[in-house]
């Protein structure tokens, strides 16, 4: 007995990482950084032999969007990284990171929602008509509410057709897509167009100044230091407490160096946002609303995907479908449920297109939309195919998309070729899923 | 002595009365099946099986593809329902009406294609379907400490890491989390379906010592196999199917490699 023992540690030392160099088995390679390193450089070593052996995580994305900027600087001569045009460009991002959101939940499990963006212009109506049509004139946050429950209804028809008759989701939605275009329609009716751009009438203001009103650039810097230090704060709470009861947990330089990019990214946003982008008579400054809004989205999304039974599930169905409904999931139950989460998700982007709109009309390309979305999150690293994705990752996707949009807009380009390079974006984005999903795919099959 | 009157009668025709001796000490098996038949359609996928399965002991079930093996399997796991005779939990009858009344009962079942999630890691395999949760929250901290003295104690020391992805696991480790999956819910009888068939020798190993250990904790296990090197070296007692009917039934060490594969292949043995 003892000695088989011996030779199964013997094979566990062959089987698993040697302490010299990084093979690039793939059975390693599928290790997260995190775990297979005791300190920070150790970790460093390890992520620097992944990235060159192919595995690079969010670093193309985040070099991507470098480039991008770089080039759009230089073509616009300097305008591209303007403050001013930063701003447009962070507030046109929120609309396709919240769209990116809402498609990752279904994207989780190998879904699509193709309806998403007339959905946003479903919400977007309805928010706009209840506010402001004569007759109506609800509370804001009424017209809110009202708007996400009927996009959530919404999703609850697609996730039950996708889920119990065990329709393909992308026909449902496709059919989707049509049905809510016209609901659009039917809503908006013979004008075609509703504002809330008035300036007197306090709901209709409330709304519009979701996007285009600003926090006092004080009060910004008031509530980053608060979010830095409660987002550090927890964070390093709890890699400390697994570290000391001994779980597994990063080693403590990589929390800080998390922390600390935190606290940067949220440094340089004030920043941008802070200087003045109105002219010297009249000053406009400070972090539009929408962006901490965008912000406490996500942070609830991320808990509801990492930290509950539901997010679990999802990434479960995602993985192995077999192995949840083998575990007792309702595979039903959280696929229905994703699909609403999706629709009331993009439901809220309608709610920020129409205050960044200050109106919304019957000219919202929901077809359109729904794809800046899907790529968002694509882009971001989600992966077609389910199982993989974090929400996070529809804002640097999102990001992408906006800057695309932004650059080429600024550079008076015409919309026929924005649409030819977001596509070609897109394409490039899947083609990496694809091709690393294989990596994978050849990694388990030369496995014993 | 365990009641084991009613054996089918190809296994009476062979002379083999190997069962009743099976059960070893304490009077009746953890689960016994009496006369079980199945048949989808014009197809009779089992015909008049009883089976012992005693705890504390490793039972080897074998037989050619097709023999039934799977289907006898999934009667147990509450999959299937007999369509005649009955099974008896602890002695008592029971209907096992779906997996869940089978875990309510303390059976697991550890099937062939594992169903792992690649993209979870261990603990959440371990956990899938019954997160411990706390304040709305799931409560890793709890869970990963359970799953790793699961872990601990069925001797699985190879893997890396608790959190690793299961996609980064090699076979035979993916096998010690899906059987520890199973046997952490103070399960009494795990059923393993064909666990050694795809691994290499080092895993092999590594998973009959994880079935040695299982019934060092005195639970009933009962080991789908082909492999006469697996049955003769964890096996304390072997049962064989052929053309879905029991051929033999008895302690490992009255069989020897020929029998087995006679009885397998033509469904008697000349010994
Ligand atoms: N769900 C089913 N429907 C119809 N026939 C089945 C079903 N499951 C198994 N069978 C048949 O029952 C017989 C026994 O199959 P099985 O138990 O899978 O064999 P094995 O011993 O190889 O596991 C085979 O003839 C098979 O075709
Ligand atoms: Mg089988």
């Amino acid at each position: 007995m003892a000695k088989a023992q011996d030779e199964i540690r013997q094979g566990a030392v062959e089987a698993s990482l040697p302490d010299t160099p990084p093979p690039a088995s793939a059975a390693v390679d599928a290790l997260p950084a995190e775990i297979v390193s005791d300190s920070l450089a150790s970790y460093l070593r390890t992520r620097a032999a992944r990235i060159r052996s192919g595995d690079s995580g969010a670093l193309p994305v985040l070099l991507g969007l470098v480039v991008i900027a770089v080039a759009f600087q230089i073509w616009t001569q300097g305008l591209f990284l303007s403050p001013g045009n930063l701003v447009n460009l962070f507030i046109e991002s929120m609309v396709f990171m919240t769209l990116g959101m809402a498609e990752i939940f279904v994207l989780l499990l190998g879904e699509i929602d193709l309806a998403a963006g007339y959905v946003l212009a479903v919400g977007a109506g309805i928010a706009a008509i209840l506010v402001q049509k004569p007759g109506f004139d609800w509370p804001w946050w009424l017209a809110i509410i009202v708007a996400l429950v009927c996009c959530g209804l919404t999703g609850a028809v697609w996730g039950t057709l996708v889920s119990r008759l065990h329709l393909p989701s992308f026909v449902v939605t496709l059919a989707g897509l049509l049905i809510m275009w016209g609901v659009m329609l039917v809503i908006l009716g013979n004008a075609g167009a509703v504002s809330i751009a008035s300036p007197i009438l306090v709901n209709q203001h409330v709304l519009y100044e979701i996007v285009n009103g600003n926090i006092p650039p004080l009060a910004g810097w008031v509530v980053l230091a608060l979010v830095v230090v409660l987002f550090g704060g927890v964070l390093w709470a709890r890699d400390a407490g697994r570290r000391r009861r001994g779980l597994v947990a990063p080693p403590p330089g990589l929390t800080a160096i998390k922390i600390a990019l935190f606290a940067l990214s949220g440094i340089v946003v004030v920043l941008i946002c802070d200087a003045n982008r109105g002219s010297a008579t009249s000053v406009v400054d400070g972090v539009p609303w929408v962006v901490p809004i965008v912000f406490i989205v996500l942070l609830l999304w991320v808990m509801l995907l990492q930290r509950t039974q539901f997010g679990r599930y999802v990434y479960a169905i995602g993985g192995n479908s077999d192995a949840a409904r083998r575990a007792g999931i309702s595979l039903a139950k959280v696929r229905t449920w994703a699909f609403v989460l999706c629709s009331v998700t993009a439901g809220f982007a309608g709610i920020l297109y129409l205050s960044w709109q200050g109106g919304t009309s019957t000219n919202v390309n929901g077809g359109q939309y729904v794809l800046y979305g899907v790529a968002a999150a694509v882009i971001g690293g989600t992966s077609l195919f389910g199982g993989r994705g974090k929400i996070a990752q529809a804002v640097i996707g999102g990001l992408v998309i906006g800057a695309i949009y932004n650059g080429l807009y600024l550079q008076g380009v015409q919309v026929q070729w924005q649409l030819i390079a977001t596509g070609s974006v897109l394409v490039a984005a899947v083609l990496i899923d694809t091709v690393s999903r294989r990596g994978t795919l050849s990694g388990s099959s030369t496995r014993i | 002595m365990s009641s084991d009157l009613g054996d089918g009668p190809l296994a009476q025709s062979t002379g083999l009365e190997l069962g009743a001796t099976a059960v070893a000490g304490s009077g009746t098996a953890l689960l016994q099946m009496r006369g079980v038949d199945k048949h989808f359609g014009p197809v009779q996928a089992l015909y008049q099986v009883d089976l012992d399965l005693p705890s504390g002991q490793v039972t080897a079930l074998c037989g050619d593809n097709g023999a039934g093996k799977s289907v006898l399997t999934r009667c147990i796991a509450g999959i299937h329902q007999p369509d005649r005779g009955e099974i008896l939990w602890e002695g008592k009858p029971v209907h096992i009406t779906g997996p869940r009344a089978a875990s309510e009962l303390g059976i697991e079942v550890v099937y062939q294609d594992l169903a792992l999630a690649d993209n979870l890691d261990i603990v959440q395999n371990m956990f899938l379907g019954r997160e411990r949760v706390r304040r709305g929250l799931l409560d890793e901290d709890s869970m990963e400490r359970s799953a790793a003295e699961t872990l601990a104690s069925l001797r699985v020391t190879t893997v890396r890491s608790i959190r690793q992805p299961v996609a980064s696991l090699s076979g035979g480790q993916r096998q010690a989390v899906a059987v520890a999956k199973a046997v952490m819910w103070n399960s009494k009888l795990v059923l393993l379906d064909e666990p050694t068939a795809a691994l290499g020798v080092v895993q092999t190993r590594m998973v009959l010592d994880l079935v040695k250990t299982l019934k060092d904790h005195g639970l009933g296990v009962m080991l789908i196999t082909h492999n006469l090197n697996d049955i003769f070296e964890v096996a304390d007692r072997l049962a064989i199917l052929h053309l879905g009917r029991k051929v033999a039934e008895g302690p490992a060490s009255e069989f020897d490699r020929q029998s087995v594969v006679e009885y397998m292949t033509t469904g008697r043995s000349e010994r």
